[in-house]
């Protein structure tokens, strides 16, 4: 019997398998993003369809929802795997936990932060977005959406033994969730007036760096205290 | 003879103590487990056993004491004890949005294997025929079967078995009580919960732990 | 150093000690708050620009500033307690949370109140009150979270993880909220400079924020108190502690 699979086929074997499940159960993927759709629809029915308000309001409306969107989904992101002892084997496998962690939540973001992403622009154009500023949406969602993954995900696992977690979620996760907004809104506001917005886009670059790092610690720590 | 010990002993407990709900379950426990060794936790429901078996294998923590492997305390040693246990708790671990097939693939390379037959291991727990079944669509002991198969392809010295039996008919008990006696001759312990009567493994091999229901 | 933290991660000397301290820590509490509120609320002079309005800082100033120090102190608690697995350094953690959001919550609502006459509004979107707003939030989480768990030691441990990634987040949240309200507001709401503060009104301030850092210091101690007894109830020497005070 030989152990030979490299942490690079591990993180590999884990993505796929995730990868498998969510294809086989559907609704996980087209929830979320249905629900996306479904807030920005709301606004304008909320505020009024005059082409300038929702022009200016647009990007901050795309990004709340977004954000709402990403928490909603990341609360299933370990639930199933914590019902089924699946978690509790990936505690105790030889690979690195950060590792595994990092796989799970790539996954999550390849099915849900990336379908966001593209249609995205469709609801830009519901919104009236300024022309000029698609670049700088489809660049921060880009950037945004995997931060969200990696942050939310500290609340999931923090939560994941719990039976009421849905609530608790949000007051954990979305007050993390602020620089990332405040960054990405600015940023497609400046690229809407022709102002450049490579720098926040540097600093939404930094914030996924530093969460790339530091978030699967935390997620790892919280997960051991969760499976307890 | 101290140092033979040592050399033999794979998993300890030193003053463990486990407290639940702020009910104590067990105060200042101890014993160690060798190698060669099969060991039944046995007492009533309630009384800390799958507890006891968490804590030995790191997912939980006790609320004093500690679980050692080999002499070292198993949070310091983490990564080398997690390749030499394997713990199978009464959430096996199947997910039954897979075959049975490419849960045992992914249990086992996730475990670090790279050579195995899925076929040939699944056989073994009776499964052939079933490679290509959604797990979900399995009955309750082909699931647990599912999650035992990597009984039959480890290398690892300590397993962890919380109520192995449950949901396997007879001939299956059997044919994993030799799978427990072959593992111990090859110098490895199995340290289990189960509430069933075993036939093959006799009182003169297993060695009982006994926890008792605490009131306080 | 750390031998000597060690010993006094055993409950009982926690306990004791804590006790020990207790009564230096409300003392002195009692003492400097009482100094410095009289001071400035009686004896010290008037603000030429708002009148005795301004005389709300005494309150509001040291409320402010404990609350981002409480957050620090129940991170740096949760990190002793996560890195050398102290359960005493969990509990304090979670003893501080709910002290820091009381005194972010009155850092708000004086902040609010002194805004009424100032700004001619409750609520601006101020970079500081809204840095304090989140504040609130973030200890809100931690509590929340501390009460979800059934089993009080998981959750000081996890409320403790959430303190951590908060205290990490917090120079990015403050910095991203200053940075977003120099974008969208002109620089004509700013709170006077302290620095340029008479320094009959700089030092009941300066006695205030001393004394409010010792009156959470000593609430916290008897909610650690508190805390270390309600998780040992079954221990021999808390039912020595509770028989010798005649409970039951």
């Amino acid at each position: 019997m030989n152990k030979g699979i490299s942490f690079t086929q591990a993180f590999f074997t884990l993505l796929k398998r995730d990868l498998k499940i969510a294809i086989r159960h559907k609704g996980d993927i087209f929830n979320p993003l249905l629900f996306f759709i479904l807030v920005v629809t709301l606004f304008p029915l909320g505020i009024g369809p005059e082409p300038q308000v929702l022009t200016r309001v647009a990007p901050g409306i795309i990004w709340v929802a977004a954000l709402l969107a990403s928490m909603l989904s990341l609360e299933r992101l370990f639930k199933a795997d914590f019902a089924d002892g699946s978690l509790e084997q990936m505690l105790l496998s030889p690979q690195p936990l950060s590792l595994m962690v990092l796989a799970k939540v790539l996954a999550h973001w390849l099915l849900t932060g990336v379908p966001l992403i593209l249609v995205a622009p469709l609801l830009a154009v519901l919104l009236h977005l300024e022309a000029n500023s698609y670049g700088a949406l489809m660049a921060t969602l880009a950037l945004g959406t995997p931060v969200l993954s990696l942050l939310g995900a500290i609340g999931v696992a923090l939560t994941v033994g719990l039976r009421k977690g849905g609530v608790l979620l949000s007051l954990l996760i979305l007050p993390l969730y602020i620089p990332v907004l405040i960054f990405a809104t600015s940023a497609i506001d400046a690229a809407g007036l022709n102002l450049p917005y490579s720098g926040h886009l540097a600093i939404i670059g930094a914030m996924l760096v530093g969460s790339l790092i530091l978030a699967p610690f935390a997620i790892g720590a919280s997960l051991r205290v969760s499976t307890n | 003879m101290v140092e033979e010990k040592t050399a033999t002993t794979l998993v300890s407990a030193d003053n463990l103590t486990c407290i639940r709900e702020e009910r104590i379950l067990f105060d200042e426990l101890s014993f160690d487990i060798q190698a060669g060794e099969i060991v039944q936790i046995e007492g009533p429901n309630g009384a800390g056993k799958t507890s006891l078996l968490r804590i030995l294998a790191g997912l939980s923590r006790p609320y004093a004491g500690e679980a050692k492997y080999k002499g070292t305390d198993i949070t310091r040693c983490r990564d080398e004890y997690n390749d030499d246990l394997l713990y199978l708790g009464h959430l096996a671990g199947v997910k039954s949005e897979l075959t049975a097939e490419e849960n045992l693939n992914f249990n086992l390379r996730i475990s670090g294997y790279d050579d195995f037959e899925t076929n040939q291991i699944l056989a073994k727990v009776n499964l052939s025929g079933f490679e290509e079944a959604l797990a979900g669509h399995l009955s309750a002991g082909q699931h647990r079967r599912t999650a035992l198969a990597r009984l039959w392809h480890t290398n690892c010295k300590v397993w962890l078995l919380d109520e192995p039996f449950t949901a396997i008919d007879k001939k299956g008990v059997e044919e994993l009580e030799h799978l427990f006696l072959q593992h111990a001759q090859n110098g490895g312990c199995v340290i289990m919960t189960t509430h069933q009567d075993m036939s093959i493994i006799g009182d003169d091999i297993l060695r009982k732990i006994r926890l008792d229901y605490r009131f306080i | 150093m750390w031998k000597w933290l060690h010993s006094y991660a055993d409950p009982q000397k926690a306990y004791n000690l804590s006790g020990r301290l207790l009564p230096w820590f409300a003392t002195l509490a009692i003492g400097f708050i009482g100094v410095g509120s009289i001071w400035g609320l009686l004896f010290a002079p008037v603000d030429y620009q708002q009148g005795d309005s301004y005389r709300i800082i005494f309150i509001h100033v040291p409320a402010a500033s404990m609350s981002m120090s409480a957050y620090m102190a129940m991170a740096t608690s949760a990190f002793i307690g996560l890195v050398w697995q102290i359960k005493s350094a969990d509990w304090a953690a979670a003893a501080i949370a709910p002290i820091g959001a009381v005194v972010t919550f009155i850092a708000l609502i004086t902040g609010a109140a002194w805004g009424k006459p100032m700004w001619g509004t409750w609520w601006v979107w101020d970079a500081r009150l809204t840095s304090e707003l989140v504040l609130l939030f973030l200890y809100l989480g931690v509590i929340s979270l501390y009460a979800s768990f059934e089993d009080k030691v998981l959750a000081a441990r996890a409320a403790g993880i959430l303190a951590i990634v908060g205290v990490i987040n917090i120079p990015i949240i403050k910095y991203s909220v200053e940075w977003w309200n120099s974008l969208h507001q002109p620089a004509t709401i700013k709170i006077t400079e302290k620095s340029s503060m008479a320094p009959e009104m700089l030092y009941p301030l300066l006695i205030n924020i001393f004394g409010f850092g010792l009156m959470i210091g000593a609430i916290t101690l008897i909610r650690f108190r508190a805390e270390i007894l309600a998780r040992n109830g079954m221990r021999p020497w808390v039912r020595e502690l509770a028989q010798a005070e005649g409970v039951k």
